[in-house]
């Protein structure tokens, strides 16, 4: 009996790298930070309109970890889906958990919009 | 206050000096109790007369000093396109060309000065020019277009300016002056030999001590007639003999003239009527009057200053001058002549480099009156202040004129000492305004002082212990030439290592495109190499560009815009199997729109197999060399641009460069590959090639100016070798080559310094840099296609690899696809069958 959705190994997402994943039919994002840890949000950059985020540049501003994306830079706090640019727009983030190197999806959060 | 009660002062001329003289008046709450209006003759508002070379660069907009073509202040009423005919001292009124009659209370006679054309025979044959309006110069445009060669006649200051105008449109240029030396009234004939051999240099003809006897030609300019020499042919001529004071206003209203011409005016400058003013080119305080630009500004105030009951006089101005006339440095300042008794003379010469310096010193060797800097004058912002505020000389005076390193840059200025004579600012001003946080008027006008000025101010916050912030980003306190550096000298290879070692947190999408350009500019790696994949912007992470709805486009290279039948075939067969959209790019290549990523190994695939690569147009990299058919195919051209262009493009593409970097090649002074307007851009001449660096299209245009002339192939192509090397090593990030070179110091000076004359000894390894790149450039997408670990990146779900990203959908639009419109996520539901994940 397994936790949620498995979707990849984690090797297969580079450290600071992302990738788009099915999870439920909906393109989800999932990154992975250099401190080891692993996010999961809505693929769904709603700025551009785009299913996009899983190709944007990670980093860092101050404490918090963000993924920038392509298209218009915009950034996202990959814990909590909050655009860093604009405090009204938020995107759906899911639960993820590693076990034995295997990479799984969870619902939605509830807190989502 | 009733409005009766309030007076009308009325301006004749809208020209530089007629738009100081009414800044100054409203600020100084003239207006408060006058009513202005200000008649120009010109059909537009005041614009900057002394930059008026740079219309073919930058256009009438950009020149012009009132683009909304008002005055805030609703109490001045600006007239343009009307003359004003005449004015009556008895009745105190002026009348203008449309009849319209205005009663004045106070009059200022701000109408400038004329070109002086000699009355020889043939002076008003059609193709006959002078050079002093925004029209004057798009007539002479125009004639250009068709025409291949010019001649000015008259080798001052404004001449050469002219010629340097005509050799910028693609003419031929002779320069034709009567005196033994061009800039007779500033230099000496040393300075003036060393001036001649810079101009010649860059293929314009002088002619010193010729008369011209006649202009030759039927209704058309044919050429002109010299004595002494043949004929010159010519299809151009501009008048640049000198400049008359426009004092016909004056003269029809019985005003007295000075002597030689121009407004008698007094130290006030009021004419001989109470209720007149003249300033400016048409005023003559005390019977001379003065051909440039600051005495006429500091004419305005005087008279803003006696209106206001103030008690302001003008008793006399600087006529120092600095130039730089096709990238040549000429300044004259002070007693330059040594007319002063007992002056004595420094003369630093060096005809290798072109550089003349005279110093002209008092006789006890304590004080500096003046001199004379041909070739560099970067000495002029400290000597010229030295001058005017009677500052002792050091110990060794000739250590002020010799080459760098030694030379004038520590000499500290008095606070008192005037930094910028075109609008009387001192040292101390800039120094409080940089301290207010404010800015003053040093360096708007003739942009002679920046320099000096610009040092001021990063001396002052250097002394207040700031630093000026020119860090990268939040985890990078250091320039990107600085990155450049460090990365170089320590060989690092990877982000990790230099995030660690020099910055803070974990970099972001400025950083790291930035580290990852350096790296790919030093290593001539792979762009998806190792750990550097995910330091690159999307365009680069996927070898192509995205578009709007996340989808890619794929632009292969045609170097030069050359494609055989073969090869359009296939990309039309690509374009069908892929259902992609097509369109013929402002780049001379095709553009394949609307590739899912997961599409774009199979489409390079059947690409790379008939023979084409990348056309980099996601990479901060060379785009295209842009070119013409040349004298292949054309009636006019002259060289084969077609070839030349195919050759620098293949030399070039690949080279990761702070921002993109096209080109262009013509071949002929048509130019049709829109060359100049391009970061570097090759115009073929009848004996070679000429090279033009640092321009740029996009949102603010820059035209490309000439760095050397008549080369041959291989001093062209080592030229733009150490041209792009040294951009590529000094630039800031996303910085193109126009913006770059305006913020060397010195300018393109520097950059024909380091190319051309090689002045910091750096040419061979620039060239060095270049041929590794050449040498190990190999076809990124080639590349990808060979490597597995590249291409695991290029799938549309990591747990569905060919399932189509649902939220991308088309419309049809003309035949061809187009991007729909997104609404909001797009769900699959929980049909689509997901591989477990192996
Ligand atoms: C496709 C094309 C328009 C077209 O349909 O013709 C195009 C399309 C884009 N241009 Fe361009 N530019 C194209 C010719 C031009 C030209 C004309 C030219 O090169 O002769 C210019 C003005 C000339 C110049 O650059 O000096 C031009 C000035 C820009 C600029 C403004 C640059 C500037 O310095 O101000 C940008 C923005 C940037 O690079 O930061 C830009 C950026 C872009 C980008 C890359 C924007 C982006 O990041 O998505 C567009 C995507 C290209 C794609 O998806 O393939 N494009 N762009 C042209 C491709 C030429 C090629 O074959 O590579
Ligand atoms: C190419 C060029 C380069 C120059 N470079 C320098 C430089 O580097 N440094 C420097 O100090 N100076 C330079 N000058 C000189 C400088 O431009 C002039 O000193 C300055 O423009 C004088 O200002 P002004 O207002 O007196 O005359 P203008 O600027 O000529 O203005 C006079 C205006 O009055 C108008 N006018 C004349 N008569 C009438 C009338 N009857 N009714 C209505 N309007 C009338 C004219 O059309 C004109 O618009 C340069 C000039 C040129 C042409
Ligand atoms: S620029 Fe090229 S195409 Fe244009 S006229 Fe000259 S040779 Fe012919
Ligand atoms: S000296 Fe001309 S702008 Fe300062």
């Amino acid at each position: 009996m397994t936790w949620g959705v498995p979707v990849c190994r984690l090797d297969q997402i580079e450290v600071e790298g992302g990738v788009a994943a099915l999870v439920d039919g909906a393109a989800v994002a999932i990154f992975r930070t250099h401190d080891g840890n692993v996010y999961a949000m809505s693929n769904y950059d709603p700025w551009s309109k785009a299913s996009v985020l899983a190709r944007g540049i990670l980093g860092t501003r101050g404490d918090i970890p963000f993924v920038a994306s392509p298209m218009h830079k915009q950034a996202f706090d990959l814990r909590t889906g909050q655009c860093l640019d604009d405090a009204a727009v938020r995107v759906p983030t899911y639960d993820v958990r590693v076990t034995d190197g295997m990479v799984h999806v969870g619902g939605p959060r509830q807190e989502n919009p | 206050m009733s409005p009766h009660l309030r007076k009308t002062l009325v301006v004749a001329g809208h020209g530089m000096v007629g738009h100081r003289f009414v800044q100054a008046a409203v600020e100084r709450g003239l207006t408060e109790t006058y009513d202005l209006v200000v008649v120009g003759d010109e059909p537009r508002a005041a614009y900057d007369r002394v930059a008026l070379t740079s219309f073919f660069e930058v256009g009438a907009d950009e020149l012009s000093f009132l683009p909304t073509g008002r005055y805030d202040d609703p109490r001045v009423r600006l007239v343009t396109g009307t003359e004003v005919e005449g004015f009556d001292p008895e009745t105190q009124t002026v009348l203008l060309s449309g009849g319209e009659v205005i009663p004045y209370d106070e009059l200022v006679l701000a109408t400038g000065a004329a070109p002086f054309v000699p009355p020889i025979p043939g002076h008003d044959l059609d193709g006959c020019f002078v050079y002093r309006t925004i029209e004057d110069l798009e007539a002479i445009r125009e004639a250009a277009r068709t025409a291949t060669v010019g001649a000015v006649i008259g080798g001052g200051l404004l001449g050469l300016e002219a010629a340097n105008a005509l050799a910028q449109l693609g003419l031929q240029t002779h320069v034709v002056e009567m005196a033994p030396r061009l800039m007779a009234v500033q230099v000496d004939d040393a300075g003036g030999a060393t001036l001649t051999r810079h101009i010649e240099q860059l293929g314009l003809t002088v002619h010193t001590g010729a008369a011209t006897e006649r202009v030759l030609g039927e209704e058309r300019v044919t050429g002109l007639a010299l004595k002494d020499t043949g004929p010159i042919d010519a299809e151009i001529v501009v008048f640049s003999a000198g400049i008359r004071p426009r004092d016909k206003l004056a003269r029809g209203a019985g005003l007295e003239l000075a002597e030689r011409g121009g407004v008698l005016v007094d130290e006030r400058c009021r004419t001989s009527d109470e209720h007149v003013w003249a300033i400016g080119e048409c005023a003559a305080p005390g019977g001379r009057m003065y051909g440039l630009v600051a005495p006429g500004y500091a004419m305005a105030e005087v008279v803003v200053d006696a209106l206001l009951g103030g008690p302001g006089s003008f008793t006399g101005a600087d006529m120092s001058t600095k130039l730089k006339l096709m990238g040549v440095d000429v300044a004259s300042f002070g007693d330059a002549f040594a007319v002063t008794e007992g002056a004595l003379e420094l003369v630093f010469s060096d005809a290798v480099a072109g550089v003349y310096k005279k110093l002209v010193v008092s006789g006890d060797g304590r004080q500096l009156l003046g001199g004379i800097l041909v070739g560099d004058a970067s000495a002029y912002g400290v000597l010229r202040p030295m001058v005017a505020s009677g500052i002792e000389l050091p110990d060794n005076p000739e250590e002020l004129i010799l080459p760098t390193g030694r030379g004038a840059a520590g000499v500290g200025l008095p606070d008192e000492a005037q930094v910028c004579s075109c609008n009387d600012v001192t040292k101390a001003q800039i120094v409080a305004a940089a301290a207010a946080g404010t800015t003053t008027r040093a360096g708007s006008t003739c942009g002679s002082c920046k320099a000096q000025t610009k040092k001021i101010i990063e001396d002052y916050f250097v002394s207040q212990g700031k630093v000026v912030d020119t860090s990268l980003c939040e985890h990078f306190a250091l320039t990107r030439q600085e990155l450049f550096d460090v990365v170089a000298v320590h060989g690092y290879t990877r982000f990790d290592d230099i995030v660690e070692a020099h910055g803070t947190g974990r970099g972001c999408d400025v950083c790291k495109p930035a580290i990852a350009s350096i790296l790919a500019t030093q290593l001539n790696g792979h762009v998806l190499e190792g750990g550097t994949r995910t330091l690159q912007d999307t365009n680069d992470a996927y070898l192509a560009n995205i578009q709007r709805n996340g989808t890619y486009s794929v632009v292969p290279r045609i170097a030069g815009g050359e494609i055989t039948p073969e090869g359009l075939i296939v990309i039309g067969e690509v374009a069908k199997e892929f259902d992609l959209y097509t369109k013929i790019t402002g780049g001379q290549r095709i553009d394949l729109l609307g590739a899912r990523m997961e599409q774009l190994p199979a489409i390079w695939r059947r690409l790379v197999d008939a023979g084409f690569e990348s056309g980099h147009a996601y990479g901060k990299s060379l785009r295209t060399v842009k070119s013409c058919v040349g004298s292949t195919w054309c009636r006019y051209g002259v060289q084969d641009s077609t070839a030349l262009a195919i050759e620098l493009e293949h030399r070039y593409r690949g080279l990761r460069s702070p921002h993109k970097i096209k080109a262009g090649v013509s071949g002929c002074a048509r130019e049709c590959a829109e060359a100049r307007s391009k970061d570097f851009g090759v115009i073929a001449t009848e004996k070679g090639w000429n090279l033009y660096v640092a321009g740029n299209g996009g949102s603010s245009p820059v035209h490309a100016r000439l760095l050397a002339s008549d080369l041959d192939r291989e001093t062209l192509i080592r030229y733009i070798d150490r041209f792009l090397m040294y951009y590529v090593r000094t630039a800031d990030r996303l910085q193109r080559t126009a913006p770059w070179v305006e913020s060397l110091a010195g300018g393109l000076d520097r950059v024909r310094e380091v190319v051309v004359d090689d002045a910091l000894g750096l040419g061979s390894e620039l060239e060095a840099a270049m041929a590794k790149h050449v040498d190990t450039y190999f076809d990124e997408w080639k590349a990808t296609l060979d490597d597995p670990e590249k291409l695991v990146r290029f799938v549309s779900f990591v747990n569905a690899p060919d399932t189509p990203d649902p939220n991308i959908s088309f419309t049809t639009e003309r035949g061809q696809v187009q991007p729909a419109e997104s609404d909001g996520p797009v769900s699959l539901g929980s049909t689509i069958p997901v591989g477990a994940p192996r």
